[in-house]
Parts: C-alpha cells; sequence; structure tokens
C-alpha cells in the first residue's frame, strides 16, 4: 500500500539516506532505532511536513512526494500529544471531521463512537490540561482517527507513559491492528516492537539496516549493531498458561517443542517470551538449586561477542548464551559437545500478543 | 508547559501549589539579602510610577475635576483621542498582525533586520516621525482627523506587531503541523488554532497600541493642532493658562484611560488561555 522509495533528507547537520521499505495494508510496522537516529524525520517526510532532498512516497502506486499534507490522508500522533489546548476533548477530536466538511450530527455521532473505542467517554467535556498522560494519548489516537487516515503514523506514542498506562495503550493498539489500521510505529523500545509489530525495520543513523519479522530480526540480527541494539538473542513464539489455574503463581511458557517456566503476572494466551543471552548459565554437569528451567543441549556455535563469547545451544530450541572466554575453556566448549543450560524462572520475560 | 507533569497520574493536582515550590517565594530565599535589597529596588521603581500621578490626585480638588469634565472642549478632545486612536488600531490590526505572524512563523533572509525595522516608530523622535508621515501623506491630511489616525498609527503599531509576533511565536509549531495532518487548510489552521492561542499577546498588543497611540503627543502636532487631541489640549493649557489649570485635565484623562484598560482586561480575562 505505502511504499517508500530511496528517501533522503537533509535536516540541519544530519541525513537520512536512501531509506526504502513497503507497508502492506493492514500492517503493523514498527521503525525501531535509538533515538536522533532519525525515525521521527522520516515519519514526518511521509507525512509531508518535512521535505526530502530525494526519493519517493507512494501511496497504492501514486506518488504522493509533492501532495500536500492535507491530501495524503495519513493521521499523524505526537509523542507528546499536541493536543489543542484550547479545544476540549471533544472538540479536539472533532477538529479533522469539520476540516473535512462532516455534517454537524454525524460528527457528534463519530465522536462518540471514537471515545469510546479508545475508553475516554466520560472526558469529552474535559480540556487537555486537565488529562493524565494516558488519557491524553488516548484523545490524540481518537483524534488522528476520526479521519479515517489509510495510515496511522505513530511517533513513540508509548514512550512518555508509565508503565499502567503503557500496558493499556498497547493492547488498544494491538486492538486496531486487528481491526485493519495499518500503522506505521516509531519506537526506540524492542519490547514495543516485539509486542506490537508484524515487521520491524531497525534503522542505524540515517539508515534502514535490517526489514522482517520480529522473530527473524531478533533471533537473527545480521549485524553486530542490530545484535547489540535489540540487546536479546533468544525470543520465542508461544502460549502462556497456568498450570495450577491461579495468575501470580509459576506460569508455564509453551514454544509447542519445549516448555519454560516464568515468573509473571501477564493473563494467560499467545506471546513472546524473551531471554538476555547473559541470563543462561552453562554446566557440564546438572546443576543443582533452584534454577527451574534446566535442559541438556547440544552446542552448536561457539563465536565472539562484543564482550564475551556467544555461544549457541540447542535444546529442542536454540539458544543463545552469553559466557566468558575462560568458561568456554573449562566447558571445553565445541560444536557438537554436550552441555546443560540452565536459567532462572525470572529472567524469562513474557510480552502479550 | 501543561505537558510536563502529564504522567503522574493526577490529573486533577493543584497547580498553584505547584507553582509555589518554583518561585522565589519559599521562606529561606525572602530573607536573603539580595532578595530583600531586590525588594527596596522594586518599591522604588514602583513608587517612581505611582508619585506623579499621586501627586496630580492630591493637588486636583473634586469641583476643579467636575469643571474640567463639563467643559465642552475637553469632551470633545477626550472623546476624539479615544475613538482616532482605537480606530488607527483596529484598522493598521488588519495588516499588523499577519505581519505578527509572517515574522514568528516564516523563515526568509533578512528576518532579523526586518524585526528590527518595525521598531524604528519607537526610537525616533516623534516630531521627526510627524514630518515623515506628514511627507507620506502630503499637505492635503494637515488638521484632518485621517491624518491623526496616521500620526498615531505610525509610532503606535510596533507595540502590537511585537505582541502578535510573540504570540505567535509561542504556539508550538507541532500543534499546527497536527492540525495540517487532520485535513485543515492553512486558513483554518491560522483561525482555529495561531489566532486564538495568540489572542491573548493580540489583545494585550491592542491595548498597548491604542494607548499609546491616545498619548501621542509630537507626532500628531505636527500634522493637526486642530482638532486638538487631549495631550495637545493639556500642553497648551499648560502653556497658555499654567500648571493648575492643566492638572485637573491631566487627571481626568488619565483615569479615563486607566478605566477603559482596566475594563478591557476584565473582558478579555476569560479568554481562551495560550500559555497552558
Amino acid at each position: 500500500m505505502l511504499t517508500v522509495d530511496d528517501i533522503a533528507i537533509e535536516w540541519n547537520a544530519f541525513t537520512l539516506g536512501g531509506v526504502s521499505f513497503d507497508v502492506s495494508e493492514g500492517e503493523y510496522f514498527v521503525l525501531l532505532g535509538a533515538s536522533g537516529v532519525g525515525k521521527t524525520v522520516l515519519l514526518e517526510a511521509i507525512a509531508g511536513l518535512t521535505d526530502t532532498s530525494k526519493g519517493r512516497v507512494q501511496l497504492d502506486g501514486k506518488n504522493i512526494t509533492e501532495d500536500s499534507i492535507q491530501s495524503r490522508g495519513f493521521g499523524f500522533v505526537y509523542q507528546d500529544q499536541a493536543l489543542f489546548p484550547h479545544l476540549t476533548v471533544s472538540a479536539n477530536i472533532a477538529y479533522g471531521l469539520k476540516a473535512h466538511r462532516v455534517p454537524r450530527a454525524e460528527i457528534q455521532v463519530r465522536v462518540s463512537e471514537l471515545a469510546e473505542a479508545v475508553g475516554i467517554e466520560g472526558l469529552l467535556a474535559r480540556y487537555p490540561e486537565t488529562l493524565s498522560g494516558g488519557q491524553a494519548q488516548r484523545v490524540a489516537l481518537a483524534r488522528a482517527l476520526a479521519p479515517k487516515p489509510r495510515c496511522l503514523l505513530l511517533d513513540e506514542p508509548l514512550s512518555a507513559l508509565d508503565t499502567a498506562a503503557r500496558g493499556s495503550m498497547r493492547g488498544l493498539l494491538r486492538k486496531l491492528h486487528r481491526d485493519g489500521q495499518t500503522v506505521i510505529h516509531v519506537t526506540h523500545d524492542y519490547e514495543e516492537a516485539i509486542s506490537l509489530a508484524t515487521r520491524v525495520a531497525i534503522m542505524e543513523a540515517g539508515k534502514i539496516v535490517q526489514v522482517g519479522t520480529p522473530a527473524a530480526v531478533f533471533q537473527h540480527p545480521k549485524s553486530e549493531f542490530v545484535a547489540r541494539f535489540v540487546g536479546i538473542h533468544n525470543f520465542f513464539k508461544g502460549e502462556l498458561c497456568y498450570p495450577e489455574d491461579s495468575p501470580g503463581s509459576m506460569a508455564e511458557f509453551s514454544t509447542g517443542a519445549m516448555t519454560f517456566s516464568l515468573l509473571t503476572d501477564a493473563p494467560p494466551g499467545p506471546g513472546a517470551m524473551t531471554l538476555r543471552s547473559e541470563d543462561i548459565t552453562l554446566s557440564s554437569k546438572r546443576p543443582e538449586g533452584s534454577a527451574r528451567n534446566t535442559f541438556l543441549g547440544t552446542v552448536r556455535d561457539v563465536a565472539p561477542a562484543r564482550l564475551g563469547i556467544e555461544v549457541v545451544v540447542d535444546m529442542g530450541v536454540e539458544m543463545a548464551a552469553l559466557v566468558t572466554e575462560s568458561a568456554v575453556d573449562q566447558l571445553g566448549l565445541a560444536p557438537g559437545t554436550q552441555v546443560w543450560t540452565s536459567f532462572k524462572a525470572t529472567a524469562g520475560k513474557f510480552l502479550e500478543d | 508547559m501543561g505537558y510536563s507533569n502529564k504522567s503522574t497520574g493526577y490529573p486533577n493536582r493543584d497547580r498553584g501549589q505547584e507553582k509555589q515550590v518554583d518561585s522565589l517565594s519559599g521562606a529561606r530565599l525572602r530573607h536573603d539579602p539580595l532578595f530583600l535589597c531586590f525588594h527596596a529596588l522594586a518599591g522604588a521603581a514602583l513608587l517612581f510610577i505611582i508619585a506623579p500621578i499621586l501627586g496630580l490626585l492630591l493637588h486636583s480638588s473634586p469641583s476643579e475635576l467636575t469643571e474640567t469634565a463639563m467643559d465642552r472642549e475637553v469632551r470633545e478632545s477626550i472623546w476624539l483621542t479615544l475613538w482616532t486612536s482605537m480606530s488607527a488600531t483596529l484598522l493598521l490590526s488588519v495588516v499588523a498582525v499577519p505581519l505578527g505572524y509572517v515574522l514568528a512563523r516564516e523563515k526568509f533572509p533578512m528576518r532579523g533586520f526586518v524585526t528590527a525595522l518595525i521598531d524604528i516608530p519607537i526610537v525616533i523622535p516623534h516630531s521627526a516621525a510627524g514630518i515623515a508621515v506628514l511627507g507620506l501623506l502630503g499637505t492635503d491630511f494637515i488638521g484632518t482627523k485621517l491624518g491623526i489616525m496616521a500620526a498615531m498609527a505610525f509610532v503606535s503599531v510596533p507595540y502590537l506587531i511585537s505582541a502578535a509576533r510573540e504570540g505567535f511565536a509561542a504556539v508550538p509549531e507541532r500543534l499546527e503541523r497536527a492540525a495540517f495532518t487532520l485535513g485543515a487548510s492553512r486558513a483554518r489552521v491560522f483561525f482555529t488554532i495561531s489566532l486564538p492561542l495568540a489572542w491573548r499577546a493580540i489583545v494585550s498588543g491592542l491595548i498597548l497600541m491604542w494607548g499609546r497611540g491616545m498619548s501621542e503627543f509630537g507626532a500628531v502636532l505636527i500634522i493637526a493642532y486642530k482638532p486638538t487631541v487631549t495631550p495637545i489640549l493639556i500642553w497648551e493649557r499648560f502653556g497658555e493658562y499654567g500648571l493648575s489649570y492643566a492638572r485637573p485635565l491631566a487627571l481626568l484623562f488619565i483615569g479615563i484611560c486607566l478605566i477603559l484598560f482596566v475594563a478591557v482586561r476584565v473582558i478579555t480575562w476569560r479568554g481562551p488561555n495560550v500559555n497552558r
């Protein structure tokens, strides 16, 4: 649906060069990169808010690079919401509808539908000043959705929120995506990418260095940079359940091939588990003690990493462990040898889908 | 601004209390010698403004004031001053407000120079300003109300332009951009976002311009001695009859100006709040 073709932007002392990617209808596309890498500028270029020096933006095969901001029909949500301070919540949401000359009666209906959809029915008469961060972000989302945008552009929509608000906002974004909304979401937080994206693009120094599904990108980072940036090599899709049937007790996460014990308070259901490679312990004998997740596996690969040595162990699924050089010597680790891997139930992190 | 404490989760927290923490009124700071010294200096500055007006008030008797207020020449002059300055302000606002917007938003070569240019009428001698305006308009305008308005406008319009420029500059550009992405045209964004949010600053500018126009003496004197605006009438009475004759008129005019300014402030007080 949306094609960004070799876009370049010169902006103060900073250049974004030769960025290309495609976003299909109904996709949730996450642009992931450190701050200052040019994600926001790229998003603004797509919306037409920033001029490009090269390249094209195409919507449904039509070149819209020179089109006005207004005619592109993209919804934009800023990190700090940018709500109109002199208008009520209701008038904020109605703003885009009035601009599109929607009849008054229809505006009222649409505003209350949207308010219900994002859960802010009780706030319509309030002014932005009186809203919490989470509420303001919901209003901003409803306002951007009101003119029924072809594509929703989100600039770090969760990073200004506290943990609780972030969780419920994530749920809301997921619901929008399920309902078919195409979304491009810019963030520096890989957890957002894992829990929301259908595809992720990693940006480094004004360029996209890897694009793919979260599983592909996080499990097989193409470069040292991606690996270091995403910071996790162990990423599994699966399902969370509570064998004792009470959330808060020890949970089990099953990938199909393997089952891990996890300490989490997330509700049961499908999701992803991440595990940092430095949280995995390798030993030659079955370890004693409390580690619940203990498996015997075969070493597939031993490779130096920026810090220490990365050892990939196959125990039904592949898992990467980061160990010191002396540990590799002591354990005699080489491809084909057997080794015990273990990690604590608190080391695995679950992110619901 | 208002965004900073969004994530606290206390939507209706008392902002007044928050301000107290930030302001310099904390007890420890209040006893700082420098701070005490500043209070004394601030008091002196205020006194310098208030004392002469207070002096006027103390030296005038109510009977003198009523007598002056009943004087037909005085009433005509005050009325003339009020409406010419008001008209000049409103007419010029049609061009001054857009200029303020352009200066706040557009980036063009020599913007700094243009901004400085606007302040010229404030710094040049007002008799010279009157000569300049007369040169532009031609001698046909001598003694006309249009001429008076032109002279008033020339010396007072920088205040409105500056206020509008600052008001528009204080409106976050993000808000305008957000409005564009929602499909609003430039005109709609200006009238529904930029102008309402800069409104307070613009009203301040209008009041300043109006007040500055009413108090103009030098430039108006060059263009129109008759019909006589109040500042010239005060000067005329002082020159012809002395201090005691000019004083009640001065007091009356100051009083009327003050009442009008306070009234306009009060009326516009509940306007849209910009600086949230």
